[in-house]
């Protein structure tokens, strides 16, 4: 408020009208710089990878979909994050719960983890795990001759590996939601006699169905697309450990430029189904409260 | 705390809650020790392995101190122009109003879930020798695939929600009161900006520069695919570490993954601590 005071005093207060007059220029110039920033940044971009990707037409990218090595590549990728979301939903919620109805020693440890894979980088996670269960490595070695376990170089290392960028999305998306809730109505069925799951499942879990979902679409579409960690972890096998974004990369560096624009193309539409899935669950999340919000006035 | 129940109040329900906690929290610690926590001990142990010499050998060699000189530029000039032009898109995200808002808004989280090898291979795309502005890139001599150009442009693609979702809720519950209360006492749109809106956006400035340079820092695919990794000229720090680790200079790759890794993590942790500090100064 100080800087207001600083103006110099006795001046006439200006009228409407210059103002009124000078703000739509600062308003449509803010708005032609960030147009064009997001259009040179995002829009052209976008726009030649699927002209790029479509240029056979519909049929002829579906053809280089479907080749043996792409499609086994897509479906990997496809089986490797839906496990890893199974996962990181139970794992995610479990984790948001106890850090938000427990106390314990360890705690804001703990809370603190959760971001950690935020910070690090995607390919230093996958060094992190070769290091651990690699084939020359104690543990790897011990996991693959005693249980048969292959870790690295095997979807396994691409499941851990994506539950471990992927880590936050759930438990942060869930957290707030269960912060809210009021207990009271857990209480009341606790009175009434129902058990610890009774109560979660029937009077917890429904209201965290929204966030959860979200927070699971996210780590979905972020695991899609990762790379950094699996060309590390799985390397680069044809048909056994190679997934989409690697494969985009293989075609990318043998220079055939139509298979890897059709499989970008095909990633990019299951980013864009995901994120504009997420954006409605956001939008009609906002609904509910700001509804909730009316009815409590 | 104490595992002897309060004697008399104790009830059946009661220890049977307390053994329901016991066992989720062992799980959770559990989960998080084995997916994160083993890891990371894993990567010190390794980059540690023989001795602290080598490590320090990796960090007087030139190569990875230009890998992280480049890693840095690239970095900084990319949350430079962020902070920039995101705060122009988180304005008018918010105060402007026009047909196509809506798509934009959601065209802004894309960058979010497309792969970093599709980014890179889309500026290819643009910018490549075959690429579309290759004429005027050419008639311009300049270079922009396989050269830094193409890598800052290639980190601003995977950077750019972040910080436009920092600033769009601050901004949102700012409202407009007072800048219109500086308007009417005489203060001009760029015045009232720089004095009213600049200071209240304070936090999400951290936050996102915060978030933009992690990001930054640790981005791998799109600057090898717009990039190419060419030893010297466009090999970042990660692009290092993938060629140490291709070449079986287990060390060095290590102790650079050690160092890029702790510098994002210390980067986080500071955030997180100012943070806690203004918390407790209120």
């Amino acid at each position: 408020m100080t800087h207001l005071q600083a103006q110099p005093a006795g001046q006439p207060l200006p009228t409407a009208t210059p103002t009124a007059r000078r703000r739509p220029w600062g308003r449509w110039s803010v708005r032609a710089a960030a147009l064009s920033y997001l259009a040179l940044m995002l829009i052209i971009p976008l726009l030649v990878i699927f002209q790029d990707g479509l240029s056979q037409g519909l049929a002829g990218m579906w053809q280089a979909v479907n080749q043996p090595v792409a499609r086994a590549a897509l479906s990997l990728t496809l089986r490797t994050s839906a496990i890893m979301v199974l996962i990181n939903t139970v794992m995610g919620t479990l984790t948001a719960y106890v850090l938000v109805r427990y106390e314990f020693r360890g705690k804001s440890l703990l809370n603190a983890l959760v971001d950690l894979p935020l910070a690090i980088p995607t390919l230093v996670t996958g060094v992190m795990l070769v290091i651990l269960y690699g084939p020359q490595q104690p543990i790897g070695a011990w996991l693959e001759n005693t249980l048969g376990w292959r870790i690295i170089f095997a979807p396994p290392g691409i499941v851990l590996a994506l539950l471990f960028v992927t880590f936050p999305f759930v438990v942060r998306a869930v957290q707030p939601v269960l912060l809210g809730l009021d207990r009271t109505v857990e209480d009341a069925a606790a009175t009434l006699g129902a058990g610890p799951w009774t109560i979660f499942r029937r009077v917890t879990l429904p209201p965290l169905i929204l966030p959860l979902t979200t927070g699971a679409l996210l780590s979905f579409a972020r695991a899609v697309g990762e790379f950094g960690s699996i060309i590390i972890v799985a390397g680069n096998i044809p048909l056994r450990s190679q997934t989409a974004a690697v494969y985009v990369w293989g075609e990318v560096e043998s220079a055939n430029r139509f298979g890897a624009s059709a499989v970008s193309v095909a990633l990019l539409a299951i980013a864009f189904a995901l994120i504009v899935l997420v954006d409605l669950l956001q939008s009609r999340r906002n609904d509910s409260q700001s509804r909730q919000q009316k009815e409590a006035k | 705390m104490s595992s002897h129940p309060a004697s008399a109040v104790s009830t059946p329900v009661d220890s049977r809650r307390r053994w329901l906690r016991r066992v989720l929290v062992t799980i959770v610690l559990a989960y998080a020790g084995f997916l994160i926590i083993a890891p990371l001990a894993a990567l010190v142990v390794g980059a540690l392995a023989d001795g602290l010499g080598p490590v320090l050998a990796t960090f007087q060699n030139r190569q990875v101190l230009r890998a992280f000189g480049l890693t840095v530029q690239i970095s900084l000039l990319v949350v430079a122009i962020q902070a920039v032009f995101g705060t122009a898109v988180a304005w008018m995200l918010v105060r402007d109003d026009f047909r196509g808002k809506k798509l934009i808004n959601g065209l802004i989280d894309l960058p979010f879930a497309v792969s970093p090898v599709v980014v890179g291979y889309m500026l290819l795309l643009l910018f490549g020798r075959q690429g579309l502005f290759a004429p005027v890139l050419q008639a311009l001599d300049m270079r922009v695939a396989f050269a830094v150009p193409g890598m800052v442009l290639a980190t601003l693609f995977v950077t750019l929600p972040f910080m436009i979702r920092e600033l769009v809720p601050i901004l949102q519950a700012f409202g407009v009161q007072q800048e219109q209360a500086a308007a009417t006492l005489g203060a001009n749109g760029w015045t009232t900006f720089r004095r009213i809106t600049l200071p209240a956006l304070r936090w999400g400035f951290i936050y996102g520069v915060t978030l933009t340079l992690a990001r930054a820092l640790g981005e791998f695919g799109a600057v090898l695919v717009i990039g190419g990794g060419i030893q010297g000229r466009t090999e970042t720090a990660t692009l290092y570490i993938y060629r140490a680790l291709d070449e079986r200079q287990y060390v060095s790759a290590y102790s650079a993954a050690l160092a890029l890794g702790l510098f994002s993590l210390l980067l986080v942790l500071g955030t997180e601590l100012l943070r806690r500090r203004e918390e407790s100064k209120q």
